[in-house]
């Protein structure tokens, strides 16, 4: 009965297999969530079970879940095991879950390396293959590190299935951990030729990937290139091969040349094949071969730029571009435009000729249509069309109903009026009166963009001033701006324009006291803070303005009524929420308020008053502080007073007057401070203010204490009817500046024939025209007004840099690597000692460096003793085990060791790869001391020697030595055994013996340090039971390893630096407190130099490394 | 190639890639925006939009949208013939796919995905070899089943639920997509 009931519920809880749990989803669809979690529950259970096909049905259906957006992290370890599983049907199943769900942070990701790297070593291509693709989504910067070298192997695996994915992975690789690139890149390049095009189509998708990002380390494997393209039929390798030629040939104009035949040809197969097809059937076709249209076009462009001459097969194109545009297809449509611009680079001109079509695109209904047509009308404009575009453009303003599609259109439109310093703009007040208009729209973000225009312009062009505060003072006046909701409407930045342009230029203003009044309108006090104090401040300009107007008037009233109105107004900024409104309120009050005393003694104050205000500001580019060149000799990041400890600085922030840098966690510290404490300082505030006379206790709203004030009634404040049309009155409308255009440039047309008639032997004005597609050249247009553009200011002796704009997380940057050369950098090594470096590259390429030298190798052992004692055994006090290992070496530091004091004890060292004596917390029982011999042999390896001293009381056997291999240096195995296998180590030891073992590493690259982990294993004997240890280690192999101590007479290094072939880089150590000739003795001994002159504090060095580099080194102490 | 998804009229997300490394809480964002946005547009619409500093590619096939987010150089087109070639596999291996089979075979649309594209990029662009090397792992897969079930400790029901590969009936007359609408 029992085992029926047991078999019933196994029997359900096998029945719900993924197509059940969907279906059951399909059929709750009111109570999703609640069956989820019931099935959830039941896939806990599942989980739990030991049948790894029950587990694997589990983690299914998780990963349908995860679809649906449940979180299943807390089943990462159950996805692990299911990974794990021999059976490939459970295995796939695993990988499937973990690329899905896995990242970066996913901490279970460090367990299954092995495991990967088991799979990626089995004998069948699927369970490869499947480990390769969830790589490929989960790879972390550990795990490339781990497994590059096994991807690597997989490159020239047998399969081409293989291959293919090992190829594709190894960008993702790339990516993650950089230094892989270097080794991994001359098999790469192989795979470029290799005989299935599958490989071959996956080689060029990586390389052309790197190329794009860093195309000038490509530029060698150009030919390869141009073979291929001219070989391949395969559409998408062709596509991508031109896309690299495209990146390729600005930095290589004669690759250009080169091209133009095979992409012509190419050119014209296409479009032979683009005219046949019917367009309408087979968008396919279109899908297949416009790209390469689009990409030749944007090849050939860099190469007119090159030859700077036309190409007339390129036309062809051209023309074919723009007649899909007749094709009612939108995306037709999209990719003609796209085309267009790109054309429009370097053929502005032929895509001019289309205005009117692209003007259409603006009507569509596709958003992606209409930015696609604004983005080629920014290309399009020239002096003449500027005015039509721009007023066609207004007119979508006004149609257009989103948000967002209205604010690009409203960016689009300053983006084109002021491309290239205002460049096609021949009527400033055109533009003014432009900007006006757009203040028109309501609910805009971009407010900001339309006031910083205004500003530029009103500042910039001298000629516009009196236009402009014109326009500005009518714009204060109107007030429709100040309808609305103040905070979510945008557009109110305009008035922070309005009213400094007022102010600056007030002598421009017909009647600067009606302008004041109008700033000073109580609505003013609704809007944000940062408007009313720009407000505030030029209310003072215009006062200033007016009492110099008024001044030397027979009657000084008006002057006098003046200071009244602001002192009456004043007021309710004074009492403003803003601290900077209230500031500058104040301090203008108390100022009137003097003025109007210093009136009514009638002396005459408008010279002193507009003396605060006097003075011109000039623009100054935004870049110009970064671009001010550090003066010589001053170190930026240098401390002006010791920094202070790490510990010192976290307590004393938020105590910093000025603690600007750190604003976030001062917040944060805020937010820290609980409830309690909250309300116990509410508390305690509220007291304190119920105590204090000065404090005014709950108030209403400063506005309302304002309009109760005496003498406020007689404002006119101005009623706005919102039924009225947008159109402002009294506002200037752009399109009379068009008419006004049109009748202006046809006059001067008319008057032109007349002077050429008239002189007809004198030549023309113009000086070699640019432009004569219509019936008027650009030169002939001449500006309305004369205008005078100020450019910003910048510093003298600018640095010319431009080069801010690079990202400096993007990941591609660190693959920027040479790949034709092997560029040596020992700095890194030395970095604890006061040096300076010289160094010496011997004009070393792959094919010297890659020559195995032998040399020495001094190893840092660092371990992590891992020791397990069961419990029984630590009862047994006097059969402590006390396992010691041995490690020689000569730079003689100090170790770590095990202990026996609990079940398990985990020891990790620091990683120190300097040999600076360290001593570690050491107990009497578990000193560990370590040394390493490194010894020069012949052949092309590396050999290492260790030496193992056991100094426990066991018998230690069958120790086996293994290193993971990485891409540089590898351990040396015997013949057929795997890259996973370990060395055994000849001998056994008995307690307290030691003995050296040696093993050989090949080492490609002797200019990066190392770093191999490793681990050896072996039998621990005691007298009544043996057990298996295990004590992992890293091997470290620094710069300063491959130096061969070589005496240099001091006549011969002369002529070394003479001969300049030497790279230097120079460091500063602080902290060292040895005596110079220990410092000297050391670099010697543990970095193999030797002494070629001291003089006092100060020596120079040599040393030679295994591959005939010079090092050169110069230690100078500086006494401080 | 950044990510792919899959998703039905109704929203529902019937299949997902990322091929970036993102938090789950950023992936679910980003999802729920993209649905909108794309199934905000009308049909007679291009297939391309800009999001954010993104491109998005993306097509419609019956009740079914594919799509797609490259970065701003890569090409649309491609990214199109890429959904259009993935379509054209799931149709093959399916046999006129429907919503439906994505839906109740959703890790094989995920191993037929996985082995056209890798890590984001098109690793086989010729379809009999994708469609080879997926069923060669099927067979594999069903080898393994066999092995499971004749094992000694193998149960009867481990036969009756190893095959995914056959259709049930009512999914049958369920489907939607013929040839045409993909081509």
């Amino acid at each position: 009965m029992a085992l029926k009931i047991v078999k019933g519920s196994i029997d359900r809880m096998f029945d719900k297999n993924l197509q059940d749990l969907v279906r059951g989803i399909r059929n709750h669809k009111e109570d999703e969530a609640k069956y989820i979690s019931t099935c959830i529950d039941e896939i806990k259970q599942e989980l739990k079970q030991d049948n790894i096909a029950v587990k694997a049905n589990a983690v299914c259906k998780l990963t349908y879940l995860q679809m649906l957006g449940y979180d299943i992290s807390w089943a990462a370890f159950n996805i692990v095991e299911v990974m794990s599983s021999s059976k490939f049907t459970y295995k796939r199943i695993g990988y499937l879950a973990a690329s899905q769900c896995f990242h970066e942070g996913t901490d279970v990701i460090m367990l299954t390396t092995n495991q990967i790297r088991k799979d990626l070593s089995s004998p069948n291509q699927y369970d490869t293959g499947v480990a390769l693709t969830g790589l490929s989504c989960f790879v972390t910067p550990d795990l490339a590190r781990d497994l590059a070298n096994d991807i690597m192997t997989l490159m020239s695996h047998t399969k081409p299935y293989i291959r293919k994915k090992a190829v594709l992975i190894m960008y993702k690789v790339f990516l993650k951990y950089p230094e892989s690139l270097r080794p991994a890149f001359p098999r790469l390049k192989e795979k470029l030729e290799d005989p299935d095009p599958g490989v071959q189509s996956a080689a060029v998708n990586v390389i052309c990937e790197l190329a794009r990002r860093n195309p000038k380390n490509y530029l060698s494997l150009a030919p390869l290139f141009f073979k291929l393209m001219t070989s391949s039929t395969n559409n998408w390798v062709l596509i991508k091969i031109i896309k690299l030629f495209g990146a390729l040939t600005p930095l290589e104009p004669r690759l250009g040349k080169k091209l133009i035949e095979p992409l012509t040809n190419l050119i014209h197969r296409l479009v032979i094949t683009l005219h046949r097809a019917s367009v309408e059937k087979n968008v396919c076709l279109i899908g297949l071969v416009l790209p390469i249209v689009c990409v030749c076009v944007c090849v050939s462009n860099a190469v007119l730029i090159s030859l700077s001459s036309g190409m007339p097969n390129h036309s062809a194109s051209i023309q074919t571009v723009p007649h899909c545009l007749y094709v009612s297809l939108v995306t037709v449509k999209y990719l003609g435009l796209l085309a267009m611009s790109k054309i429009l680079k370097t053929h502005p001109k032929s895509v001019q000729s289309h205005k009117d079509l692209i003007l259409q695109c603006l009507d569509d209904k596709d958003e992606s249509i209409r930015l696609r047509a604004l983005d080629l009308l920014y290309g399009m404009v020239s002096k003449k069309n500027l005015m039509e575009i721009v007023k066609k453009l207004m007119l979508h303003v006004d149609k257009a109903e989103g948000t967002t599609y209205r604010d690009e259109l409203l960016t689009k439109i300053i983006d084109i009026c002021s491309q290239s310093n205002y460049q096609y703009i021949t009527n400033f007040e055109w533009y003014i009166s432009i900007l006006v208009e757009l203040t028109r729209l309501e609910g805009t973000r971009h407010g900001h963009l339309i006031a910083s225009q205004m500003l530029d312009v009103a500042i910039r062009v001298k000629a516009i001033r009196g236009f402009a505060v014109a326009q500005m003072a009518m714009l204060l006046d109107s007030g429709h701006l100040l309808t609305g909701n103040m905070q979510r409407n945008g557009i109110c930045e305009v008035l922070y324009a309005a009213a400094w342009i007022c102010g600056e230029f007030s002598e421009h203003l017909d009647d600067p006291m009606q302008t004041l009044e109008a700033m000073l309108r109580p609505k003013v006090a609704s809007l944000p803070g940062h408007i009313q104090a720009v407000y505030v401040q030029n209310a003072a300009k215009l006062f200033a303005t007016v009492l110099q107007k008024h001044e030397g008037a027979t009657d000084s009233q008006a002057a006098q009524d003046t200071s009244q109105l602001l002192i009456e107004r004043l007021p309710l900024f004074v009492q403003s929420a803003n601290l900077e409104v209230q500031e500058r309120a104040s301090c203008i009050l108390q100022l009137v308020k003097y003025i109007q005393k210093l009136q009514q003694k009638d002396v005459e104050v408008a010279e002193e008053v507009s003396a605060l205000f006097a003075g011109e500001l000039n623009p100054v580019a935004p870049k110009a502080q970064k671009k001010v060149p550090v003066p010589e000799g001053l170190d930026l990041d240098a401390w002006i007073n010791e920094p202070p400890s790490e510990s010192e600085s976290e307590d004393e922030k938020p105590k910093a007057v000025f603690a600007k840098e750190e604003p976030k966690q001062s917040r944060a510290r805020h937010i820290e401070v609980d409830e309690k404490e909250l309300a116990r300082r509410r508390e305690a505030r509220k007291q304190e203010q119920a105590n204090n006379p000065f404090y005014i206790k709950s108030s209403p709203s400063s506005q309302k204490v304002y309009q109760d004030a005496p003498g406020v009634e007689h404002i006119p404040v101005v009623q706005i009817d919102l039924s009225v049309p947008l159109k402002v009155p009294g506002m200037p409308m752009s399109e009379q500046y068009l008419k006004l255009e049109e009748e202006r440039r046809q006059k001067e047309r008319a008057d032109k024939k007349k002077k050429d008639k008239k002189k007809k032997k004198r030549e023309k004005r113009g000086k070699g025209k640019r432009d004569d597609s219509g019936p008027e050249s650009e030169e002939d247009i001449t500006p309305a007004h004369q205008v005078d553009i100020v450019t910003e200011e910048m510093p003298e002796n600018a640095l010319p840099s431009d080069d801010d704009d690079k990202d400096p997380n993007d990941p591609h940057k660190a693959l920027d690597i040479d790949l034709d050369k092997y560029v040596p950098s020992a700095e890194n090594t030395l970095h604890k000692v006061t040096v300076c470096m010289l160094h010496a590259e011997k004009q070393g390429d792959l094919s010297i460096t890659r020559h195995f030298l032998v040399f020495l190798v001094p190893l840092l052992v660092q371990k992590s003793l891992k020791n397990k004692k069961k419990k029984q055994k630590k009862e047994k006090d006097e059969k402590k085990k006390k396992k010691r290992h041995h490690h020689h070496h000569h730079h003689g530091d100090g170790g770590g060791g095990d202990s026996v004091q609990n079940g398990t004890v985990e020891e990790e060292e620091e990683e120190e790869p300097l040999p600076v004596s360290r001593f570690l917390p050491i107990t009497e029982q578990k000193n560990t001391v370590y040394d390493i011999q490194g010894n020069l042999q012949d052949g092309s390896q590396v050999v290492v020697s260790v030496i193992f001293e056991n100094k426990s009381n066991s018998f230690l056997k069958s120790m086996e030595f293994n290193v993971l291999d990485s891409l540089n240096s590898k351990l040396q195995r015997p013949e057929g055994a795997s890259p996973h296998d370990g060395l055994v180590v000849p001998f056994q030891l008995p307690p307290g013996v030691s003995n050296e073992a040696r093993f050989v590493f090949s080492v490609q690259s002797i200019v990066m340090p190392q770093k191999l982990k490793g681990t050896l294993t072996f039998i621990v004997k005691s007298e009544d039971s043996s057990t298996h240890e295990k004590l992992d280690f890293k091997l470290h192999f620094t710069c300063t390893s491959y130096l061969i101590t070589t005496p240099c007479y001091s006549d011969a290094y002369a002529k070394l630096l003479e001969s300049g072939d030497l790279k230097s880089s120079s460091l500063k150590l602080e902290g060292l407190n040895m005596p110079f000739h220990h410092l000297l003795a050391r670099i010697c001994f543990h970095h193999h130099f030797s002494v070629v002159e001291r003089i006092d504090s100060c020596a120079s060095m040599y040393s030679r490394s295994i591959q005939g580099h010079h090092v050169c080194l110069l230690v100078k102490t500086v006494s401080s | 190639m950044q990510f792919m998804l899959l998703f039905s009229r109704q929203g529902k997300l019937r299949l997902q890639k990322w091929y970036v490394p993102l938090s789950d809480k950023e992936k679910k964002k980003i999802t729920r925006e993209l649905v909108q946005t794309v199934l905000a547009r009308k049909p007679k619409m291009c297939s391309f939009l800009e999001w954010r500093d993104l491109k998005i590619v993306y097509k419609r096939y019956a009740s079914l949208y594919f799509c797609c987010a490259i970065e701003d150089q890569d090409n649309e087109l491609i990214t199109l013939e890429i959904i259009h070639r993935y379509v054209e596999l799931l149709d093959k291996y399916f046999g006129s796919v429907c919503e439906l089979d994505i839906i109740f075979n959703f890790e094989k649309a995920y191993f037929i995905l996985d082995e056209f594209l890798l890590g984001g990029e098109a690793q086989e662009t010729s379809k009999k070899n994708v469609l080879k090397a997926i069923e060669q792992a099927d067979l594999l897969q069903e080898v393994s089943h066999h092995e499971a079930c004749i094992a000694p400790s193998g149960n009867a029901f481990l036969t009756q639920h190893s095959s995914f590969l056959i259709h049930e009936p009512t999914l049958n007359s369920h489907i939607l997509i013929t040839r045409n609408m993909c081509s």
